[in-house]
């Protein structure tokens, strides 16, 4: 991995970049996918070939006939974008092996949500990580089926209100909790899984170039802000992304080889706990969130404070045993 | 044309979307447009990094931060994160004064 350490990122060299992911799609004012996706393709190192599962961004990205993309992009199927993936890297290989591949090495990258990855594409994820494919998973996590309506997704955090779980008299909006898809993917033995939030692009873009450099599959946890799915303000997307680093919602943190690191920005709060925000902050300001603060609902907001800090504590431990 | 005329080894193996979205205008998307002060502008670049749409520009050879406004759908996040808080977000005026 010494070429990380080589590759220089200032906010110059960045934005000298050219746009892989270019102006013209039609995603909402404001869209955190977008601007997330954005980042990570300006990452990338050389060759690369993007497969995407069905979710906002290859909808918004690929409207005939138009598309968004300066690279080879694949769509097919809401649950293929691992599989497909697969299918690229072997057919790569193969070529070389026959020498009819002109380029020496070519990326792949596969992009799914979090409905493409908590729960539709979720065995085809295990599956080519399984096989051991050479590509990098990219989760954007929007928390919800957004593209389709705001439906709950095994990624909607508890208390979120969807269009299929309503906030009102019945319900507090959902009452389970969010899964721990990083966790599950460290527990397939994955050399690279990380988690990381555009508003730290520095973080982000190092990490995307980490997983490239695997030789192996590798998992990128993106944090996604959606202004329409979680009512709140455009201009607030990046405001989001850090608040949740900060209150602990998405710590952000390294997984190489089972060995746990909290990447910067956690680390500052895990070295300095008084700087850790209660969930609230992060919370508030979020329609989806705002029947949490009705005195009956008090106890919602109880039980994500304190499941946020279970998880917190149990990573910070993790950090302690594998270090 | 007609199924007649190609076989399936001559026809696309999928849909192909022919055209770039760069010819595909998002700028009239707006209600508010960023507005630059020069004098306050550091050339930090933030606005350029956290630009969703890629309508903020940087062109490094002549040193400058250009707005797209034909890409701009004008959410505000570039006014929310300039840390000196050099744009504000402002009605356009109307083309017709």
């Amino acid at each position: 991995m010494a070429t990380t350490q080589e590759w220089k990122i200032t906010a110059k060299d960045i934005a000298e970049k050219p746009d892989i992911l270019m102006p013209g799609h039609r995603a909402c004012a404001g869209c955190g996918p977008a601007h997330a996706l954005r980042l990570v393709m300006k990452a990338i190192r050389g060759p690369t070939i993007v497969t995407e599962a069905t979710g906002c961004m290859e909808v918004v990205t690929s409207i005939y006939p138009y598309t968004s993309w300066a690279v080879p992009w694949l769509h097919t199927a809401f649950e293929t974008s691992a599989a497909n993936a697969s299918g690229i890297e072997a057919a790569l290989k193969v070529l070389k092996r026959k020498g009819k591949l002109k380029q020496e090495h070519v990326d792949v990258i596969a992009i799914a949500g979090d409905g493409g990855t908590f729960d539709i594409g979720f065995q085809a994820l295990s599956g080519a990580v399984e096989r051991g494919h050479d590509f990098l998973f990219v989760l954007y996590d929007n928390e919800a089926y957004m593209n389709t309506g705001i439906q709950r997704s095994g990624g909607t955090p508890m208390g979120a209100a969807t269009t299929t779980t309503p906030a009102g008299s019945v319900m507090p909006g959902k009452l389970q909790h969010k899964k721990p898809i990083a966790d599950i993917m460290v527990a397939h033995g994955m050399e690279y899984v990380a988690s990381a939030s555009p508003y730290y692009w520095k973080d982000l873009l190092q990490k995307v170039r980490r997983g490239l450099e695997v030789e192996g599959p590798a998992f990128l946890h993106l944090f996604a802000p959606c202004p329409r799915g979680w009512r709140t303000d455009p201009a607030k997307t990046i405001n989001y992304s850090k608040l949740a680093v900060e209150s602990c919602v998405f710590p952000v943190y390294e997984v190489v080889n089972g060995k746990y690191t909290l990447s910067t920005p956690s680390k500052l709060i895990a070295l300095a706990p008084q700087k850790k925000k209660p969930v609230a902050d992060y919370l508030k300001g979020q329609g989806r969130y705002r029947h949490l603060f009705a005195p009956q609902n008090k106890h919602m907001l109880d039980e994500i404070q304190r499941w946020t800090d279970e998880r917190w504590a149990k990573l910070q431990q993790k950090v302690e045993q594998t270090a | 044309m007609s199924s007649k005329d190609k076989g399936w080894k001559e026809i696309a193996p999928a849909g192909v979307s022919p055209k770039s979205s760069i010819g595909f205008m998002t700028g009239d998307w707006k209600t508010y447009m960023p507005v630059r002060d020069l004098e306050k502008c550091t050339t930090c670049l933030m606005c350029v990094l956290y630009c969703p749409e890629g309508a903020v520009r940087w062109r490094p050879e002549m040193g400058k931060i250009e707005f797209d406004y034909s890409f701009c759908k004008g959410c505000g996040i570039c006014a929310n994160e300039c840390p000196t808080k050099a744009i504000t977000m402002k009605l356009p005026e109307k083309e017709d004064e």
